[in-house]
This record gives C-alpha cells, sequence and structure tokens, in this order.
C-alpha cells in the first residue's frame, strides 16, 4: 500500500445520506477477479443513463470537479454490502479522502486497508465544506482539513494513522505475532470443521 | 462487573489486546465464496503466502450461480470465470468447497448452520455483510471485506476495533405469529433506530420475544443486524440451540461435552452493562412493508405511503433521501400500501429461504393461483432446503400456483446471476435490501416477509395477511 501524502485539491459535494456500496459500485460490475480498473464503474447508475449517455444532474460529470480528490457527503456513508469494490472504485476514480458525518462500519476499515483517509466531521462542518469552491488541503500528519478561513481538526485512531502513512501491510505486521497466535491455536477447545 | 455474552466471545478470542487501539481477534470458522475472495487469493500468492488453516475454512458458490438448470453450462462468461477461479483457488490452496454440484452447495449463511459448521461462542467471518446471520447461535459473526479476507486466509485473525454492546429487547407474544413473523419483527426495529442506528456496536436480542422464536426465525433476525448499521448481531444459545446443531454432517464429535461448556458460559451475565439499549413491544405489531429505498422506509401494511415531511420529523437530509426514494419508486404520499400492485415476488435469500420459510409461505399459496400479472419464483437457500422442501411437497404446491421453483443461490437479492428485475418492475421481495437498482436496474424492491410475498403474489398487490391466516 503506498503512504498517504497530504492532499489538496477541489472537493466534490455528494450531498446525499445513507448512500449505500450497492450505489457506489453496482453489482454488475463485482465479477471481475482483480482490483484494478473500477474507478469507470463508481457510481454508475447515477453516473449513466440505460444508454450510457451521461446524466448532466449527477455531480461526477460535471466538468468544474474534474481530477477532484475529496469526497465530501452525507451520513453513514458506504452502508449496506461490505464489497471492497466500492473503495476500489473511489480509488480508482482518484479519491484519496472521505468526508462525512459517519461511516459505515466495514467501509470505513475497507477505506484504510486501501489507504483511503475517511474523515468524520460534525454535519454543519460538512455542510460548510461542501460549498467550498477552491481547494482545501488534507494533512493526515497533524490531523487538520484547510481550507482558505479555517483549520479543522480531525480525530483518527493512532493505529489507522500510522497504518495510512507509512503504507504499512497489515498481514506481515501481524505475522510478527506468529507466536502468540501458535499458542491461542494450542490452547483453543473449538474444533475443526472435519 | 459483569460481562455480556459479546463480550466473554471476544475476550476469549483475544490474541493481542493493547492498551488502545485494535484487538488481534482469532477467527474459528472462515467462509468464502465467489465473488470478495479472488483478489486475496491474489495477494496471497503474490506475497508467497498460504493459508494459515484450510481446516477452519469453508467455500461455496452462491452469489452469482445460476439458479435454473444445474446441469447447463453458466452462460454468463465473467460469472464463469469467477466461479472456476475460486475452484482453482481452493484447489491450490487445500481448502474444501461445496461446487455448484454439491449437495451441500447454497447460500453460505444457510449452510453454515445447516451443516452444523456455525458453533456458538465461536468468531466467524466471511466476505459478505450478512454473515451476522450466524449470530442467531451466540457467535461472534463479522462481515469483512477483501483485504480482511486475505489477512484472515494468511494468519487466521482479524485486527478489530472493539465494538460497544447494544441491548434489544423484544417484549411481548406476538398475537398472531403466524401473520407477523421475525421479518416484521427486524424490520420494525430497523424502522425504529435506524439504518445507523447500530453503528459501532454488536447488538444482543434479549427478551421473551426472541426466546419465543424458532432458530430459523432468530436467523431472520440476526441477518438483517446489517441493516441497522451493527457490526452483528447474536442471541445467548438455549435448547433450541443445541437441539438444532445435533447431528449434523459437521457437529463436532465431542458435541454433548461441548454443550455443557455452552450452557455455563455463554449468557450475559446479570450485572454486564449494555452501552445502549432498545425495547420494542411486538404484542400489537402488524406485517410490515418497505416503501423507500433504505431498510428503514418501512411501514405497516396497514398505513399509507408516508410523506417526506412525515417521515424526515424535521430532518431536511431524511427529507430530501424521503423524496428521492418515492421518485425512484414511483410512489405518491397517501397512497395505502395494500393500494400497491407489483409485477414479481421472489421468495429467497439468506434472510428468508430456509424450510421455515418455504413450509410458512406454502400455507398461503396452497391451492391458489398468482395473479396473471405476477411472476414469482421461490429460490431454496441451499440444495438441503431444496431438497427438503421436495421431500414435503412444497415444490409442487409452489408450480401448482405457478411459480417458479428454483435451484440454490443468492440469485434475485442481489441480482448477480440472471434473475433481475426489469427497470421499472415492482418486487415484492423477501430479501434485506431494497437500495436502488439492488435487484435490477430500474427495479423497485419492497422488503416483506414470505407469508406477506405469497399472499401478494396470488392478489396481484400487498395484503394484510392477518386476514388470511
Amino acid at each position: 500500500m503506498r503512504p498517504f501524502s497530504p492532499v489538496k485539491s477541489i472537493v466534490t459535494p455528494l450531498d446525499k445520506v445513507n448512500v449505500d456500496t450497492d450505489q457506489i459500485v453496482p453489482k454488475q460490475f463485482l465479477k471481475l477477479v482483480q482490483k484494478s480498473g473500477f474507478g469507470k464503474f463508481l457510481f454508475y447508475n447515477w453516473r449513466y443513463d440505460k444508454d450510457e449517455n451521461k446524466k448532466d444532474d449527477f455531480v461526477l460529470n460535471d466538468p468544474k470537479f474534474d481530477g477532484s480528490n475529496i469526497l465530501v457527503t452525507g451520513d453513514n456513508f458506504g452502508c449496506g454490502s461490505s464489497r471492497e469494490h466500492a473503495v476500489w472504485a473511489l480509488q480508482d476514480y482518484g479519491f484519496a479522502v472521505i468526508i462525512a458525518p459517519s461511516f459505515a462500519d466495514i467501509f470505513f476499515s475497507n477505506c484504510i486497508k486501501n489507504g483511503i483517509l475517511p474523515i468524520s466531521l460534525e454535519p454543519p462542518v460538512v455542510k460548510r465544506l461542501q460549498s467550498e469552491t477552491g481547494p482545501i488541503k488534507v494533512d493526515l500528519e497533524n490531523q487538520n482539513v484547510i481550507t482558505p478561513l479555517e483549520t479543522i481538526p480531525f480525530e483518527i485512531d493512532p493505529h489507522k494513522k500510522r497504518t495510512l502513512l507509512e503504507g504499512l501491510d497489515d498481514i506481515s505486521q501481524t505475522l510478527q505475532f506468529e507466536e502468540d497466535i501458535s499458542e491461542f491455536e494450542r490452547n483453543s477447545t473449538v474444533p475443526s470443521v472435519l | 462487573m459483569g460481562k455480556t455474552l459479546f463480550e466473554k466471545v471476544w475476550d476469549s478470542h483475544t490474541v493481542v489486546a493493547k492498551p488502545t487501539g485494535p484487538s488481534l481477534i482469532y477467527v474459528d470458522r472462515h467462509l468464502i465464496h465467489e465473488v470478495t475472495s479472488p483478489q486475496a487469493f491474489d495477494g496471497l500468492r503474490m506475497n508467497h503466502r498460504m493459508v494459515r488453516r484450510p481446516d477452519l475454512t469453508i467455500a461455496t458458490v452462491d452469489h452469482n450461480v445460476p439458479t435454473n438448470n444445474r446441469s447447463l453450462p453458466i452462460l454468463d462468461q465473467t460469472s464463469a470465470v469467477q466461479v472456476q477461479t475460486l475452484e482453482k483457488n481452493c484447489r491450490d490452496f487445500g481448502i474444501r468447497l461445496f461446487d455448484i454440484n454439491s449437495p451441500n452447495q447454497g447460500i453460505v449463511h444457510v449452510i453454515g448452520p445447516q451443516l452444523g459448521i456455525t458453533l456458538p461462542g465461536t468468531t466467524i467471518v466471511c466476505g459478505d455483510s450478512h454473515t451476522s446471520t450466524h449470530g442467531a447461535f451466540g457467535a461472534l459473526a463479522l462481515g469483512i471485506g477483501t483485504s480482511e479476507v486475505e489477512h484472515v486466509l494468511a494468519s487466521q485473525t482479524l485486527w478489530l476495533e472493539k465494538p460497544k454492546p447494544f441491548e434489544i429487547r423484544i417484549e411481548g407474544k406476538r398475537r398472531d405469529p403466524c401473520a407477523v413473523t421475525a421479518k416484521d419483527i427486524v424490520l420494525s426495529i430497523i424502522k425504529n433506530i435506524g439504518t445507523g442506528g447500530g453503528t459501532g456496536t454488536v447488538v444482543e436480542y434479549r427478551g421473551q420475544g426472541i426466546t419465543d422464536l424458532s432458530m430459523e426465525q432468530r436467523m431472520t433476525i440476526c441477518n438483517m443486524s446489517i441493516e441497522a448499521g451493527a457490526r452483528a448481531g447474536l442471541i445467548a444459545p438455549d435448547e433450541k440451540t443445541f437441539d438444532y446443531l445435533r447431528d449434523r454432517q459437521y457437529t463436532p464429535k465431542n458435541y454433548d461435552l461441548l454443550v455443557e461448556s455452552w450452557k455455563e458460559h455463554l449468557k450475559s451475565d446479570n450485572d454486564s452493562k449494555f452501552e445502549k439499549q432498545f425495547t420494542l413491544h411486538i404484542g400489537d405489531i402488524a406485517p410490515q412493508v418497505s416503501w423507500g429505498t433504505s431498510p428503514e422506509m418501512t411501514c405497516d401494511v396497514t398505513d399509507s405511503v408516508p410523506s417526506p415531511d412525515d417521515f424526515a420529523k424535521g430532518d431536511d437530509n431524511q427529507k430530501k433521501g424521503a423524496q428521492k426514494a418515492l421518485d425512484y419508486m414511483d410512489l405518491k404520499p397517501g397512497t395505502p400500501i395494500t393500494d400497491i400492485r407489483i409485477d414479481r415476488v421472489f421468495i429467497g435469500s439468506c434472510t428468508n429461504a430456509r424450510l421455515e420459510d418455504l413450509i410458512e409461505a406454502s400455507r398461503v399459496v396452497k391451492g391458489q393461483k398468482i395473479s396473471p400479472n405476477v411472476r414469482a419464483m421461490v429460490v431454496p437457500g441451499s440444495q438441503m432446503v431444496k431438497q427438503q422442501a421436495e421431500e414435503m411437497g412444497l415444490d409442487k404446491i409452489f408450480t401448482d400456483a405457478r411459480f417458479e421453483w428454483r435451484e440454490s443461490g443468492c440469485s434475485m437479492c442481489l441480482g448477480m446471476n440472471p434473475d433481475i428485475l426489469a427497470p421499472g418492475e415492482r418486487c415484492a421481495s423477501t430479501s434485506n435490501r431494497n437500495f436502488e437498482g439492488r435487484q435490477g436496474t430500474g427495479g423497485r424492491t419492497h422488503l416483506v416477509s414470505p407469508v406477506m410475498a405469497a399472499a401478494a403474489a396470488i392478489e396481484g398487490h400487498f395484503v394484510d395477511v392477518r386476514d388470511w391466516i
């Protein structure tokens, strides 16, 4: 995983609550066996009509937001299916930071595993950020979102912060606990599936 | 202070605990399927890693398999590749696979309990959010993403932040338990606490309304915990639990000994503390029907479609969401639910495709014919459910009524296989999600119980099934 570096970008405002992962990547695109190339399927049914023409009224189709790396959206973002394809699509499209009042648990965890930074902020702050027209900065090291008018601090668990900043491979970290895992297995009373 | 059931299972599976941050939790059972696993196996190969415990890992194909004739090849090439990829991965890494022709094939959350692989007090994970189903047996069962699937394959563990224990008490007795089902209870819970109501928590369902339920009904409740945003949902095991798992194909040999230990340990202590609490009284609840595009957008069958203002109760974002949902669903506020006509009926999914669900639905269907404007299908949750149902003659009851009787799989719950809604079609569905396009692009889903779906199939619109049975 690539280490997370500071982001400076305009924001893409997606003013919706309870955006589920079925909307982020519809199921017809879950059949691929690799992780790459999902960006073109991001919000597919909101971006394209049935003839695959772009829908004018969807924010991702507004050229104003081309090249944006920061998505600012509503409560409970990423609810529903555990599909990590949703995160692969957001990342492949170019989003490195997602800001919302709250996130669904599995989606949040999937973001961290892939190097996307999910930031939870109070609803009025999120509202303000959605109307930012110029670039804003996201500094994970100092835990700040910086706009021309304000510096907004955010919380993140220190373990997750380190994972993102160093681009750590979770599994090699875990395998350092090999002794502990083996000992746990020796003491476990749960039978194998025979 | 005592511990909750969840805390006991958590503590007994903690391999590494730190003063702050996540704990390393051991996984007793890892269930995998074709959709969320291929990239995980790729990761293992890239890093020259093995599967640590193939003996604790079970695979099946369920999400994208066709539910028509099993002797035919899978026509959709991308689906076929995904199924073949799982077969190859299981071969290469020594994992037991219930493939498309296995008598044990089925939706992963149906076969786990049915085969005795799901056990009380264990930790179970699967790259699927409805893994919460297994919590009905007192297991801590979590849906995970593909990176975590890879992590579990490699290490049999997961780093997890400890969720908070959330008590949901279900009190009272349903007046008409044949018509008001476990599905109506769980939809009522979600309607009340919202789709984010359980975020960051593990729910323990308690109270007489829960202990009265059969195991299959309890699975319906735990299955939809994720629809309330919860990390998992569980129920303390009791005699019904122990009886259900006895003498299954993979029930452990020392089962009675295990039961003794489970009886002693697997319950929340009287002095344990839940950080959140919600109580639902079910004496008077009605059959539920979802009207929108989120499971919380649900009302009684006797209600009318609410206006965005009535639904939102002053919350602007919720109001916008409700308006958008009504537009998508092509519904007008004030329309009685029983006036909503349907085109399709789907009885299936990991929520409601077990034998009891099919038995209940068949009682409504028996001797009737479905409305000429409706296409209806029954997709049993597993090959075993299908076979048991056929032995009871249920297939005949459904096909006589002109239902289609299919092979097992996830099918139209998420429409990854050919079973999908056409744009604009409206479906009474026993599945778990009414998201936009979930059952097919432009399709409109109303979540209901199996008996409500069966009655709607016959009448061509929603009816209050309490008047029927």
